[in-house]
């Protein structure tokens, strides 16, 4: 449900994403208790173990390491080319997908594994059909 | 349980055919098929039909309707990019249970162009290019570079699968295109998502193939075993959970599940196969497939491109047909395509391109999601 934001406040980009009135964004994931699965959000049930209501919220780490990326040249109209898709395993479990910015977009400059942050910023400057402004989530070097 | 033999098999020339219908280009295929086995819509016992694009509008009773309103049972099936194999392996299970001596499955798909997936939807803002990429050719680039983290496999090794299977496709005239695409061809083709350019995505098109199954039992009857294809194995299977499923669809752990079963089911072993057809939607994608399929050991799959062991006159040929990248990828019609060039070797009639001898191959296919397909096939007599 688009929430109205009568204050003006922009909304988070995805669920998962929280934009706490008193405290910094994060990204909030939910762990399986029985098995250590890390979902991003909720659910009542575990994909890989099937446990039932043993899932619970947990702050997930801004810090984290690149695991695999493709730099993207061709996407849909209006949408800013090349940009570096990145998949980034988070420490302390949970795997993020976003665009890593900051770098070049040239395969010899991002390497695997490189150390990279979670920063959160206005969304590019996407606005939803309300005109409402979104916060959302990037990876950069960690600096 | 009886074995299952393939006795009719064919597709039409992929292609674009915006002024037909899905089910005018099913027929096709269809009676194609039973031509090939010299019977008639009238002897089938049931007709199982996968079409991903429109799975709601009864395709397959609408391909009856072209052909022959017997009034027979009817299944309709979507299964991503496994779709027309698993529309196949449902009228090999009918048989496989005695349900049905004869029947016919058909997969045929009406693309448009251009990309796939990260259409978005959803509430909010659009996420393409904000969070990542959910373009097709984006997740099959990293599903590639998660090879080139653990093996160092290199943009250029890719692009080879891209080469090969495009001069593939200049000896089957029922390839999309038939166009040699050299080496610096496909790297100076326009970058879609690094790696793989244009030249390493797969064509969408239009286009059916069709197979009519029957029981050995009226295999023999019909004096067909002289032409038919004894499956050796079909299996399906469906992704595992995986710790990065959520961003990272895992094409691997489902295609190593189900080739394990497929040679179990089998009783032969990935040396004993002469030749593949398998899921190269991106020419990222075929490099996994090595491995997953047991074609080498892990690691090899950038060697085995390089030292040509899965070109035509190599070790274990794949996609001989051109392969998605050059015959074309309709995807519901894709996996009884894959079904229709091995068929199409074992009977020895695959012309320039043809495998010598080829006595045993496999086909693969695979839909995110995630659907996996495996058959192997043997020549009968
Ligand atoms: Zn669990």
């Amino acid at each position: 449900m688009a929430k109205e934001t009568k204050t003006g406040k922009p909304l988070p980009a995805v669920p998962f994403l929280k934009l706490p009135e008193d405290g910094e964004p994060y990204l909030e994931g939910h762990k399986c208790k029985a098995c250590g699965a890390v979902y991003l959000g909720e659910r009542s049930v575990c994909a890989k173990c099937s446990a039932r209501d043993q899932i619970e919220p947990t702050r997930l780490s801004d810090k984290g390491k690149l695991y695999a990326y493709s730099i993207v040249h061709r996407s849909f109209p209006g949408i800013e080319v090349p940009y570096v898709s990145a998949i980034v395993d988070l420490d302390g479990g949970g795997t993020v997908k976003g665009n890593l910015i900051n770098v070049a977009a040239d395969p010899a400059e991002i390497p695997f594994d490189m150390p990279v942050e979670v920063v959160y910023k206005d969304a590019l400057g996407r606005k939803d059909k309300d005109g409402n402004s979104y916060v959302s989530y990037f990876f950069q070097p960690a600096g | 349980m009886s074995d299952v033999y393939i006795i009719g098999v064919d597709m039409i020339q992929f292609g674009r055919f915006p002024e037909r219908n899905v089910a005018n280009i099913g027929a096709e295929a269809a009676l194609l098929a039973l031509d090939d086995a010299g019977l008639s819509i009238q002897d089938m016992q049931a007709l199982y039909c996968g079409n991903l694009g429109q799975a709601n509008a009864m395709v397959g009773q609408r391909i009856l309707q072209e052909i022959g309103q017997t009034g027979v049972p009817v299944v309709n099936c979507a299964n991503a990019c496994a779709t027309g194999a698993t529309a196949f392996r449902e009228a090999w299970m009918s048989i496989k249970a005695d349900v049905n001596d004869l029947v016919l499955a058909v997969g045929v798909e009406q693309m448009g162009k251009g990309l796939l997936g990260g259409g978005g939807g959803g509430k909010g803002i659009p996420k393409e290019g904000l969070l990542g990429s959910a373009t097709m050719p984006a997740v099959f680039a990293e599903a590639g570079m998660e090879h080139a983290r653990k093996y160092g496999t290199t943009f250029e090794q890719f692009a080879k699968v891209s080469v090969k299977n495009h001069h593939h496709s200049t000896m089957n005239p029922k390839a999309m295109y038939q166009i040699e695409t050299p080496l610096d061809t496909v790297m100076n083709a326009e970058m879609i998502s690094y790696p793989n350019t244009k030249l390493m995505c797969s064509v969408n098109v239009d286009g059916s193939a069709a197979a009519v199954l029957a029981s050995e039992k009226k295999t023999k009857e019909l004096g067909l075993m002289d032409r038919a294809v004894r499956v050796r194995a079909s299996v399906l299977t469906s992704d595992p959970w995986q710790e990065r499923d959520l961003v990272m669809p895992d094409v691997n752990t489902c295609t190593r599940n189900a080739a394990k079963q497929a040679y179990e089911m089998a009783g032969v072993g990935p040396e004993d196969i002469d030749l593949v057809e398998l899921h190269d939607c991106f020419a990222t994608a075929e490099i996994l497939h090595y491995e997953n399929l047991g074609l080498c050991k892990d690691g090899e799959a950038g060697r085995m491109i390089d030292e040509g062991a899965t070109a035509l006159g190599g070790k274990v040929p794949v996609n001989c047909s051109g392969g998605l990248l050059s015959k074309g990828h309709p995807l519901g019609a894709t996996g009884i395509a894959n079904i229709f060039e091995v068929s199409t070797h074992l009977r020895g009639n695959a012309g320039a391109r043809q495998v010598d001898g080829a006595k045993i191959g496999l086909t693969h296919v695979i839909g995110l999601g995630s659907a996996c397909a495996i058959h192997i096939l043997e020549k009968a007599a």
